[in-house]
């Protein structure tokens, strides 16, 4: 995918239809945001009509709830419980099977050919996070085939957040809210008195393409440009968090040994949900399943927390059997230890982790806390 | 055996040659690969991912040696579920690979230089490919030394083994145990002790420790106390591990993956964690 | 120099030491050999002497009924044998055994222990550097006990 490209364009809103189908002509399964269980989740849609049109969500720590607003916009939102990496970088992964015929057995690859599939609403901060996942699983020593071969397979359609959640630290972590780089397609949805609009702009070859399949849209006016500059700075001043990144790194390896992490340890669940909710978070398992005769095996990859004790159990017991120093490890490595390993933070600012925390542990809140506590080590 | 079927997710099938017990709770198996093309090249300090059908699948070291690899060798003790059922293998029985992964020894840049090799438990095994390839080119090293210490004498690993390293080879050994009872003529107590009288330049050698977190803490400062440089004192960790390519997450030590990254360091490298509590 | 306050001098748990006090150890010291296999001291014995270990190995064991011998630890060369002399009622703790032809020098306890309340500031000296060599003893014990190597370490 190319950088930002110059040339914009208008999609009115009433076609957004026309914009999807053009992606399913294409050989895609258009994924977006859909009202579910009183969230907004990613899942299939069909037309625009499935999409969450006059919905918005309220979030704080601990603390997620959508309501009607009475306008017509149909991403008026920020993200919700799921990220994009339950598609790419899947929950549960079938890997290999395995025969037995007696003394031997042999092993068999799981064929794995994912479909063609277009995610429609991906904020900055998702790209984001997609572009970290990609660093680990396709650009380190090793490739992950299977997400390999779900990213080929998807286009993004991303879509600039209008609105700051109150949760939402993009701005501090430089990962939006402006979509700048790693998209097929970034919109801008626009709503004033008369009329309702996506301002579209194209960073691919195949989106270019694909476009071109449309029928033809009006090119965006310079005003109506300035219109969208001028919206995500005002999303980008009202952000509803905020971290003071410098020197981040260090901050954390100075207080290994804080008193911190055992005051957080007094309020912190280990539930992990702050790691199932973060679209970077990566880490897996490995199972084996037998069946109940003992001559069929299968190895599946599952996503993991190191919020668990298993996680780091070597013969004799858990590396670290302590809550605060799981949680150290956990916010140690987003926030430093992925700078060492992939040279940028591990945080896009997303806040799914604030709001999805039962009790509300708010990592901006800890990161001034560390701040303002001396240097232990 | 450079990740041989390309995917580095799916074990190769290999079967038992040999099994071996060593001690009462440590055996070390064969394996010979069941398609006849697989190259088995590894370097000292490298493990592989064994399967168990069944069972499941852990990360051994490998402890052949490197420079004759026409078969895999491992030995491990008997701890889990895995290792249990690894033990009741028969020749002929197979076993899934996966490997070689892992950052290995520094045997080159040892050459020219002597070498302290520190060994605690089943922390020889891993040590052993580096010792095998210095018996194979034992004129490019100058003064080594071995430093081996077990539980009791009941639990040293390769005995017979280790009488021909000094006899044939030039290779000092120094074995201690914690406890003895009864006919033990050798040393007692912690190999960390050996330390302060053991023959080598600290300016131009290098060390080299496998065993246990503490013992190597405490090796380290040995070490250190002999005057040996943090970048000339290797050492090689353990954690839980699951994929071996570090993409699970499981094996992280500070912002090292001990799967990729290691699991031997440079002591100078990772320094800043060896004190941290449970980093 | 003679060659007894030579060997002392040498001798790394004096490293350092002034000469004078050197020369005040050499008046309670004396030369020593052991071969192999022989019994330095017993336990329960009167541990009336303590030993610099110039050369050689001595291994410490304690005697258990039903179990035999059961080593502690093994000495080596510059090491130091026997802190009971420092002590009433001055018994031996342990049975010490050479391992190897040992050298060492004999140092008296009583000859010592007269200096050292004579003279307290070689009285602290000597005492400083025993309190070291057992807390390094104790630091060696702890690693033993925690008994790193075996299967649930």
């Amino acid at each position: 995918m190319e950088t930002k490209s110059k040339k914009q364009r208008i999609l009115p809103a009433g076609e957004f239809n026309v914009f999807l189908r053009v992606l399913q002509d294409a050989g895609y399964e258009t994924i977006g945001p859909t009202v579910q269980d009183r969230t907004i989740v990613y899942d299939t849609i069909v037309s625009s009509s499935d999409l969450p049109a006059g919905w918005t969500d309220e979030q704080a720590a601990g603390s997620y709830e959508i309501r009607k607003t009475g306008k017509s916009l149909l991403f008026d939102f920020n993200v919700g419980p799921h990220a994009w990496k339950k598609y790419l970088h899947r929950a549960d992964l079938l890997l290999w099977r395995a025969k037995t015929n007696g003394s031997g057995f042999s092993i068999q690859e799981e064929d794995d050919s994912p479909s063609k599939k277009a995610f429609i609403g991906v904020r900055a901060c998702e790209v984001a996070a997609i572009q970290k996942q990609d660093k680990i699983f396709l650009k380190s020593q090793f490739t992950d085939s299977a997400y390999q071969k779900r990213r080929a397979n998807t286009l993004i359609v991303a879509v600039n957040c209008t609105k700051a959640g109150g949760n939402c630290f993009c701005a501090s972590m430089n990962t939006g809210p402006s979509v700048l780089s790693g998209f097929d397609f970034a919109l801008t949805e626009i709503l004033d008195d008369k009329r309702h609009f996506f301002v579209v702009e194209h960073g691919s070859k195949l989106a270019e393409e694909l476009l071109n399949k449309m029928p033809k849209l009006e090119e965006a006016s310079a005003k109506e440009c300035a219109l969208v500059r001028e919206k995500m700075n005002e999303v980008s001043e009202n952000m509803g968090k905020e971290v003071d990144t410098k020197d981040i790194k260090q901050l954390f390896y100075d207080h290994y040994d804080d008193h911190i992490w055992d005051e957080i340890a007094t309020r912190c669940m280990n539930c992990a949900n702050c790691t199932m909710v973060c679209p970077t978070c990566f880490c897996t398992t490995m199972e084996d399943v037998t069946n109940l005769t003992g001559t069929e095996a299968e190895r599946w990859r599952r996503w993991d927390s190191c919020f668990t004790m298993d996680f780091s159990y070597i013969h004799g017991g858990s590396v670290r059997p302590s809550d605060s120093t799981r949680y150290r490890h956990w916010i140690t490595h987003k926030f430093a230890a992925w700078h060492d390993q992939f040279e940028e933070s591990g945080c896009v600012g997303c806040g799914r982790c604030i709001t999805w925390c039962p009790v509300g542990i708010d990592v901006t809140k800890e990161i001034k806390n560390l701040r303002k506590s001396k240097a232990t080590v | 055996m450079s990740n041989h079927n390309g995917n580095p997710m799916l074990p190769e099938s290999f079967s038992v040659k040999r099994i071996k017990n060593e001690t009462d709770d440590t055996f070390t198996v064969e394996l010979q690969p069941s398609k006849k093309v697989l190259d088995l090249s590894f370097e000292a300090g490298q493990f592989n991912m064994l399967y168990i059908f069944g069972v499941g699948e852990i990360p051994i070291s490998i402890s052949g040696d490197p420079c004759s690899t026409d078969s895999l060798v491992h030995t491990t003790r008997v701890v889990g579920t895995v290792t249990k059922a690894m033990r009741k293998l028969h020749v002929g029985d197979l076993i899934g690979v996966r490997g070689p992964f892992g950052n290995p020894w520094p045997v080159e840049e040892a050459k020219g230089k002597d070498v302290v090799l520190i060994a605690g438990g089943i922390g020889l095994a891993p040590i052993r490919p580096v010792i095998n390839y210095i018996i194979s080119n034992r004129n490019k090293f100058e003064n080594v030394v071995v430093l081996y210490g077990t539980r009791t004498p009941k639990d040293i690993l390769y005995a017979k083994e280790i009488k021909f390293w000094e006899k044939k080879h030039r290779i000092q050994t120094f074995v201690t145990v914690d406890r003895a009872i009864g006919e033990w003529e050798g040393n007692v107590g912690v190999v960390t002790k050996l330390v302060a009288r053991t023959p080598f330049d600290p300016k131009n050698a290098i060390a080299m420790a496998c065993g246990p977190e503490v013992m190597m803490r405490f090796t380290v400062r040995e070490l250190q106390k002999r005057g040996i440089a943090n970048s000339s004192i290797y050492v090689s960790t353990e954690r839980n591990m699951k994929c071996g390519i570090g993409h699970c997450g499981h094996c992280q030590f500070g912002a090292e993956f001990v799967c990729k990254d290691g699991p031997v360091f440079r002591y100078d490298k990772i320094a800043h964690l060896f004190d941290v509590w449970e980093v | 120099m003679d060659t007894l306050e030579r060997f002392l001098a040498d001798h790394k748990f004096l490293e350092e030491m002034k000469p004078e006090f050197i020369e005040q150890i050499v008046g309670c010291a004396s030369n020593v050999h052991f071969s192999s296999g022989d019994i330095i001291c017993r336990e329960g014995r009167d541990a009336d002497k303590f030993y610099f270990i110039r050369d050689g190995k001595v291994a410490l064991d304690i005697h258990m009924p039903q179990k035999g011998s059961i080593s502690i630890m093994t000495l080596d060369s510059d090491s130091v044998l026997g802190w009971s002399w420092l002590f009433p009622p001055y018994r031996w703790q342990f049975n010490a055994r050479a391992k190897t032809e040992v050298s060492a020098i004999a140092i008296e306890g009583a000859c010592l222990r007269a200096k050292c309340i004579n003279d307290h500031e070689f009285g602290y000296e000597i005492l400083k550097r025993f309190s070291r060599i057992l807390a390094e003893r104790l630091q060696l014990t702890r690693l033993q006990l925690m008994d790193v190597y075996s299967a649930n370490g």
